[in-house]
């Protein structure tokens, strides 16, 4: 079962319109809440006048920062410390002000609009290119001295030193996020639309001064999260507040245009980068120096070293992380994070190395493959990268790329390819299994269906722990009563839930045996508990980390080094005249573990790849510099990929792999991996066509257009 | 009956909860709450069953079928039309349910996903060459996609794959399953 293409089984309940997610649940008495935000982007509150908003008809109560309840301090998983609306201080534009509270949708949004902000303004920080300032650590992306990187780059026979930026990206799930919060005495709960509901218990907790089992978080599908929905957000926090205010439920939906400053982002990186290396292309040295722009008060790094810590082996290695602070909401992470910044770097690098080597591109990423971890020397938990790089240079033609077509009528052909990486993160995670007698089986996992194909293959696992049709299992998941499933970002869903189910299955089935007197080899679980008269019997299984740890990066504190791997090859489009690129055909082929559902991971890492494309090719957010405000805060402004843009040719392979280390399952991470290398090797194509080397994202006509013409 | 509000007094009345900007030097003045919302009688027939509503002039079909129907399956991506998330059928056409005003929906037949099956309650072949495709992820743009392939089959726009990319990019899809979205438009259409 393991292994097998089985279509999704909440496919019925998607294409109905019967699966509910969190703005979809309409309680009786509920109170319609919609946030008014700072109209500045830094500067104080003077005054709110609420009175015109609370004369709309259907306006219940209109709160403000001064007669907001005082929240406690909070800590992680809360996304900023600093919260909302208990001062009046504005940090970025966006920031909640006011909530109005009323009957309607309509008489809320009514009131919103009616609510009056008097503001003293100052002039924004914003992105200005500086050096910036050593963060605060998050226990990855430190910085790095090893070696002689000055000597060995200014030895090295050939040399690349190149500044490659990517602007802020906005997430742009699908789905605003919403909260549904309703109070029965000290409970709290919540229907909320998040990656990872135990994250809010403790912080309501902390903010309430409740008992975190007093938080129940009922979340079964997420319309996408991609990591804005990861940690706690205010709003979160607000709806729960306005709640217990108002004695009444409360629903809040964030509006497109507020998910831009109420929600986490992709920051603006500079990254700077050297590589040299020998006559023969083998890297001596690696210089990586990334700036990225955060909140104020609050610190993202974004971690984009980690690609030069793991996937090549280079003996002198210098990365340095910095931030730079302006006047925004704080970035969050985004798939991918940390590697897909920093491919985009290191990879467009490579290719400008090969061509100065006059090198196949995948030629020189062979020659420095890393044998073992560059940074600690440990050995890898798995890492079948060179088939990957062999099996997806042969799906794509690439080494007889010379000999195919490169003009189609108005349109010049490049072809690309970039390696792809990723650093596997762990969280510990449990879950339940229950037999039934009749020969069915119930998984119980406080996990959300995001979209990641999760409550799809933890039946599937089951099944196949218990030698059973996937059929006969259902799953119950997304509330917080049930074990804690951990969270469903990082990749590391599959690894953490995935092991805990088919740890429990087989603990329910040790369970059964022992009960019966019967070998677990060729137990009949079934007959055994009708033959014992056991009508139920629950197991328990248990994903944990090193020393119990909540969080593991890269295996650290274990044997080994643990990361994902591949290569993507891509044919692209560029018309000179207009300077329009298209994707024309892609090739994605990984090493990441065992594949629990062909099916649905190959859908999951198209996406990564549809992803990458629009970062390559038409993503930006831009602060705009005088008011420091998101210049575009809609789906009509800012572009993301459209059906007419992508081609069915994408084609993704796996290599056989089981990588025991890293889980019990055997699996790894695929949901960010697919997102990486796909800006450098459509960047790469790109300049294969028309010969010009694009260094700031996106890659738009304006820019080809510019080059081609002079 | 239609309603003479324009979309702009529509728009200007209830718009998003954006605040009044400011200068440094004040406020500007607060825009007048309307107080007394104008109230509209609809009839108008829903997934085949006759609808008759008493609402304000300004509430859209989409929050009307959300809030006040509980016909969730219909989604509200963007509310301004870029997304298609809340596409429903108006009389066998596709529109964007978040631009529409109930008031305009006098004696119009709608239908939302969840009208999209078969009475007996067996899936529509795009719903189930969805699910053979694996054409969604998260499902949140899903009913709007399946409502919009519908259409498109209907439409006679399902000829080929260029024609379906073309004609099914009113639908965003941020998990970005368009290569199995263009191949299970293109399998209904060859069994409608």
């Amino acid at each position: 079962m393991i292994g097998r293409s089985i279509t999704r089984l909440e496919g019925h309940a998607k294409v109905t319109g019967k699966a509910r997610y969190a703005a979809d649940n309409n309680l009786a008495r509920v109170l319609h809440a919609v946030l008014v935000g700072a109209p500045i982007a830094n500067g104080r509150v003077l005054s709110i006048d609420t009175e015109a908003a609370q004369r709309v008809r259907g306006v219940v109560r209109v709160l403000t920062h001064s007669d907001m309840p005082r929240f406690g301090a909070v800590s992680f998983p809360s996304a900023i410390l600093k919260l909302p609306m208990q001062d009046d201080v504005i940090r970025h534009e966006g920031t909640p002000v006011a909530i109005v509270l009323a009957e309607s949708l309509e008489s809320a949004e009514e009131g919103a609009g009616a609510v009056v902000v008097r503001a003293r303004s100052e002039s924004p920080l914003v992105p200005r290119d500086s050096a910036g300032e050593t963060p605060v650590r998050m226990g990855f992306g430190e910085d790095l001295n090893r070696g002689d990187v000055p000597g060995a780059l200014q030895r090295a026979a050939h040399r690349v030193e190149q500044r490659f930026i990517q602007p802020a990206r906005h997430h742009n799930p699908m789905e605003p996020s919403a909260t549904v919060a309703e109070w029965f005495g000290d409970t709290l709960f919540l229907y909320d639309s998040v990656q990872a509901g135990f994250n809010l218990p403790p912080v309501m907790a902390a903010v309430f001064g409740i008992d975190a089992k007093n938080v129940r978080v009922i979340a079964p599908h997420t319309g996408g999260g991609f990591g804005c929905k990861g940690w706690v957000w205010p709003h979160e926090i607000l709806a729960a507040a306005a709640a217990r205010v108002a004695g009444r439920p409360v629903k809040l939906v964030l509006t497109r245009a507020q998910m831009y400053a109420n929600v986490g982002y992709q920051p603006l990186v500079r990254q700077d980068i050297a590589l040299g290396c020998d006559a023969e292309g083998k890297l001596a040295a690696l210089r990586h120096d990334v700036v990225n722009t955060t909140s104020i008060v609050e610190t993202w790094t974004e971690a984009a070293t980690e690609i030069s810590r793991g996937l090549y082996a280079v003996p002198a290695l210098q990365l340095t992380q910095r931030v730079e602070r302006v006047h925004a909401n704080l970035p969050t992470a985004m798939r991918a994070p940390a590697e897909g910044p920093g491919s985009w770097a290191l990879e467009s690098a490579m290719d400008e190395l090969a061509l100065l080597l006059r090198m196949d591109p995948l030629d020189l990423r062979l020659a420095n493959y890393a044998q073992t971890d560059p940074v600690h020397g440990k050995p890898w938990s798995s890492n079948k990268l060179r088939e990957a790089y062999a099996e997806g240079a042969r799906l794509f033609g690439w080494r007889e790329r010379g000999q195919l077509p490169r003009h189609d009528g108005p349109w010049r052909i490049g072809f690309g390819m970039a390696a792809c990486t990723m650093t596997t993160f762990r969280h510990p995670a449990a879950a339940r299994v229950r037999l039934q007698d009749d020969g069915g089986a119930v998984v119980e996992a406080g996990t959300h269906d995001i979209g990641t194909g999760t409550t799809t293959i933890l039946p599937q696992i089951c099944a196949d722990t218990l030698g059973i049709d996937v059929a006969r299992v259902s799953i119950q998941h997304g509330d917080t009563t049930l074990p804690d499933a951990g969270p469903v970002y990082g990749s590391s869903a599959t690894m953490g839930v995935g092991s805990a189910v088919m740890l429990a299955a087989r603990d329910a089935l040790a369970k059964v045996a022992r009960l019966a007197r019967e070998p677990v080899e060729t137990l009949d679980f079934a007959a055994a508990m009708r033959r014992i008269g056991v009508a139920e019997i629950v197991g328990d299984g248990r994903f944990a980390l090193p020393g119990n740890a909540s969080f593991n990066a890269d295996g650290a504190g274990t044997p080994d080094a643990m990361r994902t791997w591949g290569a993507v090859f891509l044919e692209v489009g560029v018309d000179p005249d207009l300077g329009l690129v298209r994707l024309r055909r892609a090739v994605g082929s990984y090493s990441a573990g065992r594949i629990v559902n062909p099916l649905t991971a190959r859908s999951q890492i198209t996406g990564g790849i549809i992803w990458e494309w629009g970062k390559a090719t038409m993503e930006q957010s831009l602060q705009e510099p005088r008011h420091g405000r998101w210049l575009a805060k809609n789906l009509s402004n800012v572009a993301i990929p459209v059906n007419a843009d992508i081609p069915a040719a994408i084609t993704v392979h796996f290599v056989e792999e089981h990588d025991e280390h890293a889980s019990p399952l055997g699996a790894k991470g695929i949901g960010e991996l697919g997102a990486t290398g796909v800006a450098a090797a459509v960047a790469n194509a790109v300049f294969d066509a028309v010969g010009i080397r694009v260094r700031e994202l996106p890659i738009l006509p304006s820019k080809l257009i510019r080059d081609l013409s002079s | 009956m239609t309603d003479s509000l324009s979309r702009r007094e529509f728009l200007g009345a209830s718009g998003a909860a954006v605040g009044v900007a400011l200068t440094p030097a004040g406020a500007t003045a607060a825009p007048k709450g309307r107080t007394a919302e104008r109230m509209v009688d609809v009839t108008c027939n829903v997934n085949g069953r006759p609808v008759s509503a008493h609402v304000e002039a300004r509430t859209t079909l989409l929050d009307h079928l959300r809030e006040r129907m509980d016909l969730t399956g219909t989604k509200k991506g963007c509310n301004e039309g870029a997304c298609g998330a809340c596409t429903v059928l108006v009389d066998g056409k596709r529109m964007n349910a978040c631009l529409i005003l109930l008031a305009q929906c006098e004696g119009r037949a709608i239908t939302t996903v969840e009208g999209i099956a078969q009475p007996d309650g067996s899936l529509h072949p795009v719903q189930q060459a969805f699910i053979d495709h694996d054409a969604f992820q998260c499902g949140f743009c899903t009913p709007g996609q399946v409502v919009s392939a519908a259409a498109c089959i209907a439409e006679g726009h399902a000829t080929s794959e260029a024609s379906v990319r073309e004609w099914m990019s009113g639908n965003l899809c941020r998990c970005s399953a368009y290569p199995q979205i263009t191949a299970a438009v293109l399998a209904a259409a060859r069994r409608a």
